[in-house]
């Protein structure tokens, strides 16, 4: 495992011996908060009704104990005054949850990757469910989709926001442990959630399955991160607030509201996990699309578009294409969005006028995509010949292409008579793939190879050629992924209304199920492709921290303005 | 002033750029879904639906949590060869009681809306524990451990309870005979059978799972399967009156 060290920079600020040391209210304040959490959570644990609840509560018992720990032995090895907001006038970044963030990320997504595996042999083989029910694809599913869109994604944003926001504003990050609470409470919600699906805890909500308490510790940990990233942008040093922190800003005051509108609950008892959700029937499937959608929309979109806006510039080294495409795109984009959901339910009991609604809008939601999409790519304008030689670049442009690619794709199945025979099939699946695999997963592979040598202040990659075989592989594996369920689901909805000349049906489902097979076997071996393309790209990344060339500090005199 | 001039406002003011996303992400959602609430014609009016019996929904919390939903809907769509598949299309009324709802959103397995009374219970023991011993080519995985789990009449009366706070209308008869029923109806010899039926409307009383003792999670869950789409009576059903 990594030590500590390897994120924490140990501050070298001057020692002040005339300030006397003292804990300051956070530190004290969170170690009270913490060791009382503790104290509930050990009596919650001894008194709970199930078993998972027992076990999540023990737990948070001992992930209490150890904040406070760290607090506590952190104090006494800190300098008496906390890390100052400049160094020689330079603003003094915090990298260490950055580090952090970035590591999670890494490790997330490729547990992620493997339990998508996994489910996608299961679909090919049943056998492998093994007849355990910890084990089997209804448990595992919300696994892999939390794993890879809140843990893995979800510690991608982290990372990358709170080091945009920090370069960007030209100011350190706000707070001193405020930061390191967004980041390891954030993980440790993953833990709970993802836990609890092994054990049955679930909320039966697609993407929305955390039982209520992981949804109390996540509501809790969301208001910190808008905290730290809002006072940061308060604190900036630049006249502007970059065109990327708007879509950070949006991302995450979207998401909470979202979150807070899809899961009020109604636990049976606080001492146990069940809870009923308060929405019921036709009311609750709007909530959950408008959210579902959305997640979509503001998490896997917003989100990674303000790591286009930030990281392909900086990569290329070209300013925006656009900066006034930059005003609409964003307007138009959080706009249209929002609207976008009752696409999820065509033909479904929920009323036409919703249905249509949400059509009309998934439509005119192209054309912003699209800008956001020209925007990207124009910005390498005199600047091509770059994908040539840098893997990393080529990475993230090629995620742009595959955003527009799910962009046209996603409208045009939301149109109603496209969605009769797309929906309830794997083309869905694919449609999600394209997007997931090409344009979040790749944006966020190209960001995490910038970002790790800048956080770790490393010359450049261990490997650019490493790089370039996670490139390829990675992108056979999705072509594989998503050529195989377009294929797949096109043919189930087909059979599924397939007429015989006397005008019956023509297939039982059980033939369109058999029908899937090999496909199934293709996807998964896409799917595989694209897991060793992630584990080349984390022994890549190691590296680069293990044995990469230290970056030389230019003297400060020299050091040109961001 | 030109309008990118004015846009600065946003570009340099944190506060009003967040409340300037507030108000923008707030309209679309706002309008569609609030409407839902009150508009009458959201629901139809439609005889038979009742909340789940005791047993009921006991199945249906462990259809929940083992993620059924990910495989099978439960939403038949007004088009042709799915109301010959599956049966009449799906009512808004036939959901209305379900926290959450279970409408699904990929059929890798058949839609489960109108499943109830199509198989018989040994068909659903034999498929849910073994699902390759009826049908060869499936890819569902087995559940032989819901045999030999039982449920807990003691506790779902605070089930019901809860669901009552939240807007199921069940009544104080039903939640103070909850554990009763609940042994009742997966016993048709149990003396509370009887008493049963007359509080939920076209329940069944059968033994689910052919075994003797408290209710397992199999009883549950096929008690469950059994009832699903069974509630309303399409030949009363009055689909012009419900026309939206």
């Amino acid at each position: 495992m990594v030590s500590g060290s390897v994120f924490f920079q140990r501050e070298s600020a001057m020692p002040q011996p005339s300030i006397s040391k003292s804990m300051t209210i956070g530190e004290s304040g969170l170690a009270v908060v913490f060791a009382v959490t503790a104290f509930l959570c050990v009596i919650a644990s001894a008194k709970a009704l199930d078993a998972p609840f027992a076990f999540h509560a023990a737990l948070g018992a001992a992930g209490s104990l150890a904040a406070v720990f760290f607090i506590v032995n952190n104090y006494y090895d800190r300098p008496a005054s906390l890390p100052a907001e400049e160094i020689n006038g330079r603003p003094n970044y915090n990298m260490g949850p950055i580090k952090f963030s970035s590591f999670m990320a890494m490790f997330w997504g490729i547990a992620g990757f493997l339990v998508g595996l996994i489910i996608a042999s299961q679909l090919a083989w049943p056998a492998l469910n093994f007849d355990l029910p910890w084990i089997q694809f209804g448990r595992l599913r919300p696994l892999h989709t939390s794993a890879v869109i809140f843990a893995f994604g979800g510690n991608v944003l982290l990372a990358t926001s709170f080091y945009v926001v920090q370069k960007s504003c030209r100011a350190r990050l706000a707070g001193y442990l405020a930061p390191w609470f967004v980041v390891v409470g954030y993980n440790f919600f993953i833990l709970v959630a993802g836990t609890g699906y092994l054990l049955g805890v679930t909320q039966g909500k697609e993407y929305a399955e955390p039982e209520w308490y992981s949804d109390l510790w996540l509501t809790i940990v969301w208001v910190v991160y808008l905290l730290v990233f809002l006072v940061t942008i308060i604190k900036r040093r630049e006249p502007h607030i970059f065109v990327a922190n708007w879509f950070y800003l949006a991302f995450i005051v979207t998401i909470a509201v979202l979150h807070l509108g899809n899961n009020p609950a109604l636990p049976v008892s606080i001492l146990g996990s069940k809870s009923y959700i308060a929405w019921g029937g036709i009311q609750d499937a709007m909530f959950q699309w408008w959210y579902g959608h959305n997640a979509v929309g503001f998490f896997l979109t917003a989100g990674f578009l303000a790591i286009m806006y930030y990281f392909i510039p900086k990569r290329a080294e070209r300013p925006i294409y656009s900066y006034r495409l930059s005003i609409i795109h964003f307007w138009a984009l959080i706009f249209l969005y929002i609207w976008a959901g009752p696409h999820h339910l065509h033909y479904t009991a929920l009323p036409d006028w919703t249905q249509t609604l949400g059509m009309t809008f998934s439509i005119m939601l192209w054309m912003p995509s699209w800008g956001g999409m020209i925007n990207g790519l124009m910005t390498l304008s005199g600047a091509w010949d770059k994908l040539r030689t840098d893997p990393v670049l080529r990475m993230l442009v090629v995620s742009v292409a595959f955003y527009g690619m799910s962009t046209f794709e996603g409208p045009m199945m939301s149109i109603k008579v496209v969605n009769s025979l797309s929906h309830y099939t794997d083309w869905t699946i694919g449609h999600v793939h394209s997007g997931a695999l090409g344009w979040v997963g790749f944006v966020s592979f190209g960001a995490l190879y910038c970002l790790v040598p800048w956080a770790w202040n490393r010359k450049g990659l261990y490997s650019l050629k490493l790089v370039n075989w996670h490139f390829w592989i990675a992108t056979l594996g999705i072509v594989l992924y998503i050529s195989a369920m377009w294929v797949s689901g096109i043919l189930q909805g087909l059979m599924w209304r397939a007429y015989t000349s006397l005008g019956f049906l023509e297939y039982s489902f059980i033939e369109t199920v058999e029908a899937m097979h090999p496909f199934y076997i293709i996807r998964a071996a896409g799917g595989a492709l694209f897991l060793i393309g992630s584990l080349i790209m984390a022994y890549n990344l190691w590296m680069t921290v293990r044995v990469g060339e230290q970056e030389v500090q230019m003297p400060v005199a020299l050091q040109p303005a961001e | 002033m030109s309008f990118w001039t004015r846009h600065q406002v946003f570009e340099k003011n944190s506060i009003i750029l967040i409340v300037g996303i507030l108000l923008v992400i707030a309209i679309g959602g706002l309008v569609e879904i609030t409407p839902l609430f009150y508009l009458k014609s959201t629901i139809e009016a439609v005889d038979g639906v009742r909340p789940y019996t005791p047993l009921e929904l006991a199945g249906r919390n462990v259809y929940v949590r083992e993620g059924c939903y990910l495989c099978h809907s439960q939403m038949i769509r007004p088009l042709r060869d799915e109301v010959e598949r599956y049966g009449h299309f799906s009512l808004a009324a036939e959901s209305m009681f379900d926290h959450p709802f279970q409408w699904g959103s990929k059929r890798t397995g058949p839609d489960l809306a109108r499943v109830g009374a199509k198989y018989s219970d040994d068909w659903h023991v034999t498929h849910l524990t073994n699902p390759r011993a009826i049908v060869p080519q499936s890819v569902m995985p087995g559940y032989p451990f819901l045999s030999s789990t039982e449920v807990d009449p003691s506790t779902i009366a605070d089930h019901m309870r809860t669901l009552r706070t939240v807007g199921v209308p069940y009544s104080d008869d039903q939640i103070a005979n909850a554990a009763a029923d609940m042994k009742a109806q997966a016993d048709p010899d149990n003396a509370g059978a009887d008493a049963f039926t007359k509080r939920y409307a076209k329940a069944v009383v059968r033994n689910f799972d052919g075994k003797t003792g408290t209710p397992t999670e199999m009883d549950a869950l096929i008690a469950y399967l059994q009832m699903l789409g069974t509630l309303v009576d399409f030949k009363l059903y009055n689909e012009k009156a419900n026309l939206r």
